[in-house]
């Protein structure tokens, strides 16, 4: 089958591997119609992700058709057309239990601080991911959903990762109504938790980033206001000052280790690696939020440690939530809200590729080409 | 107050309809079941047959239920990557050997294609090709800036050659 194949940093191509096979009773086999490549894949791309080892393919955010299942499998069966959470969860450890199906314990042998995830490194478990013609799916009875009928396909392959994040960033901020929310970050997630955060009531979202066209678009998208980071002295007193000199009740970093901004954090984080990705986001977000506010993380770190200013997380009483999506647990109501018109996932995606062109369509996502805002990868099989 | 906000809001669609005032912000996080003091005792799912060599964290008693079997640890970089999970994530000793377990993969990737007769395109694995679409401009700064970055370097590495005659 035709995959994407990691060769190194900022190197990858689509070559032919051996298609996956049933390997435990509750396995699926997966033929792909579409994937993503997600804001956090460029992680992996820029070498950043430790234990990511060449040849293995990436892709978190996939849906399919079922083409095999293994003898343990009840609720799907073969021709069904699914949506697969990134998340690969058991359902029966006591974090899956807990419905925190992005802490699964049953999925991932390679690190215990996070569960199993598609196609990202080893540190994630060693699965390959959906940038490919097939992909195997675990525990196929817990994760994938049957896509409704009247959903749309793009709607559904957005609803894998990049819409359950961006609304868990929202949700996990506490939101009261009439609350200020700022978002770092105007990627694909930045641009979803903005929008997500007026379901919880905010009362004011701001987004704050550097490059012009996704300002533009999140400010159409979500209709917010949005800075350009770059054009002002400091971010944090730009924050402080347009919020009464108070601080933000809310602060959401959906950037993560690839933040630029601050040219000490960028050098000791991006270029060096002598931290785990550079931090300027979440310094941001704590130095922004008031005191007794709330920041709320979703971009991805790296395993190491960060240089983040905790002294002031303890002394403003500030409270930090993260986690992975619970992408199971939200999808339900993320449904409701797609067929109800309060989201539209798939306004956001700018780009559709033929997977055999995967290596220009990272490049263009990370180098942030021809206004690219998300794409979509294209399998051969999927188009005849 | 709360009418004003709905009032305020009403061209967005869906404005507040997740805003419930008894939101515990920590529901997220966890909805508690008491399993936890269980601590591993669950009722594990089937335990995937292992085919190929997997490493695991010192953090945990062994496999878990499934795992993925992509790429399994080979050569130099296979070797260092066994020293690292002597280590517990808590470590440099860990990530740091890996970092540079996954920099020895790369030249082993170019090696491994060699032998296979294959000569990696590299400028269209970096994707060039879409850079030369959309930022003809950029990549030919690129490589000037490279051509007289590596022109300074010669030039400079035959001045300490003569002066050293």
């Amino acid at each position: 089958m035709l995959a994407m194949n990691y060769r190194g940093p900022f190197r990858v191509r689509a070559e032919q591997k051996p298609a996956p096979e049933i390997l435990h009773p509750e396995d699926a086999i997966v033929r792909v119609l579409r994937s993503c490549i997600c804001g956090s894949d460029l992680h992996l791309y820029h070498g950043l992700v430790p234990d990511t080892r060449v040849g293995t393919t990436f892709g978190h955010e996939f849906i399919g058709i079922v083409e095999d299942i293994g003898p343990g499998v009840k609720n799907l069966k073969v021709g069904d057309k699914v949506l697969v959470p990134f998340n690969i969860a058991c359902g029966k450890c006591a974090f899956c239990k807990q419905e925190l199906f992005g802490n699964c314990h049953e999925s991932n042998p390679e690190a215990t601080a996070v569960g199993g995830i598609y196609g990202y490194s080893h540190t994630a478990g060693g699965f390959d991911g959906g940038q490919a013609e097939y992909v195997r799916v675990p525990y196929a009875d817990v994760g994938p959903v049957i896509i409704p009928e009247d959903m749309d396909p793009d709607d559904a392959v957005l609803l894998t990762d990049v819409v359950p994040t961006g609304y868990q960033a929202a949700e996990m901020g506490g939101i009261k109504k009439g609350d200020t929310v700022v978002v770092f970050g105007a990627g694909p997630v930045g641009i979803m938790a903005a929008k997500c955060a007026w379901l919880f009531g905010a009362g004011r979202v701001i987004v704050i980033d550097h490059i012009e066209y996704r300002l533009d678009f999140v400010r159409k998208y979500a209709q917010c206001e949005a800075y350009n980071f770059r054009s002002m002295e400091d971010p944090v007193v730009f924050l402080k000052k347009t919020t009464d000199w108070f601080g933000a009740d809310v602060c959401i970093d959906a950037v993560g280790g690839d933040a630029a901004g601050n040219a000490m954090q960028t050098i000791t984080g991006r270029k060096l690696m002598l931290q785990a990705g550079s931090a300027t986001a979440l310094h941001w977000a704590i130095n922004s939020v008031k005191k007794g506010g709330i920041v709320s993380i979703v971009g991805v770190y790296g395993p190491t440690d960060n240089l983040i200013p905790i002294g002031n997380v303890v002394n403003k009483g500030i409270t930090i939530r993260a986690n992975q999506a619970s992408v199971k647990r939200l999808l339900p109501r993320l449904i409701e809200h797609i067929r109800s018109g309060y989201i539209d996932p798939k306004a956001i995606i700018s780009h559709r590729v033929p997977l055999e062109e995967v290596a220009d369509a990272y490049h263009i996502f990370s180098a942030k080409l021809d206004n690219c805002i998300k794409p979509i990868l294209i399998p051969p099989s999927a188009r005849q | 107050m709360i009418m004003d906000l709905e009032k305020k809001f009403a061209h967005i669609k869906g404005w507040g309809v997740d805003a419930d005032p008894k939101n515990e912000p920590t529901y997220p996080m966890k909805k508690y079941t008491g399993d936890d003091h269980q601590r591993l005792n669950w009722e594990r799912p089937e335990e995937q047959p292992v085919t190929v060599e997997i490493l695991h964290s010192n953090e945990r008693p062994g496999l878990p239920a499934v795992f993925g079997t992509s790429t399994p640890p080979s050569g130099l970089s296979g070797n260092i990557r066994r020293f690292a999970f002597k280590y517990s994530e808590s470590s440099y000793g860990h990530w740091l050997p890996l970092l540079l377990a996954d920099r020895v993969n790369v030249v082993e990737g170019i090696i491994d294609d060699l032998r296979k007769g294959h000569v990696p395109n590299i400028f269209a694995e970096k994707g060039y090709k879409a850079a030369w679409t959309h930022n003809r401009a950029g990549v030919i700064k690129k490589v000037a800036i490279t051509a007289l970055a590596t022109t300074a370097l010669i030039l400079l590495w035959k001045s300490g050659k003569a002066k050293k005659r």
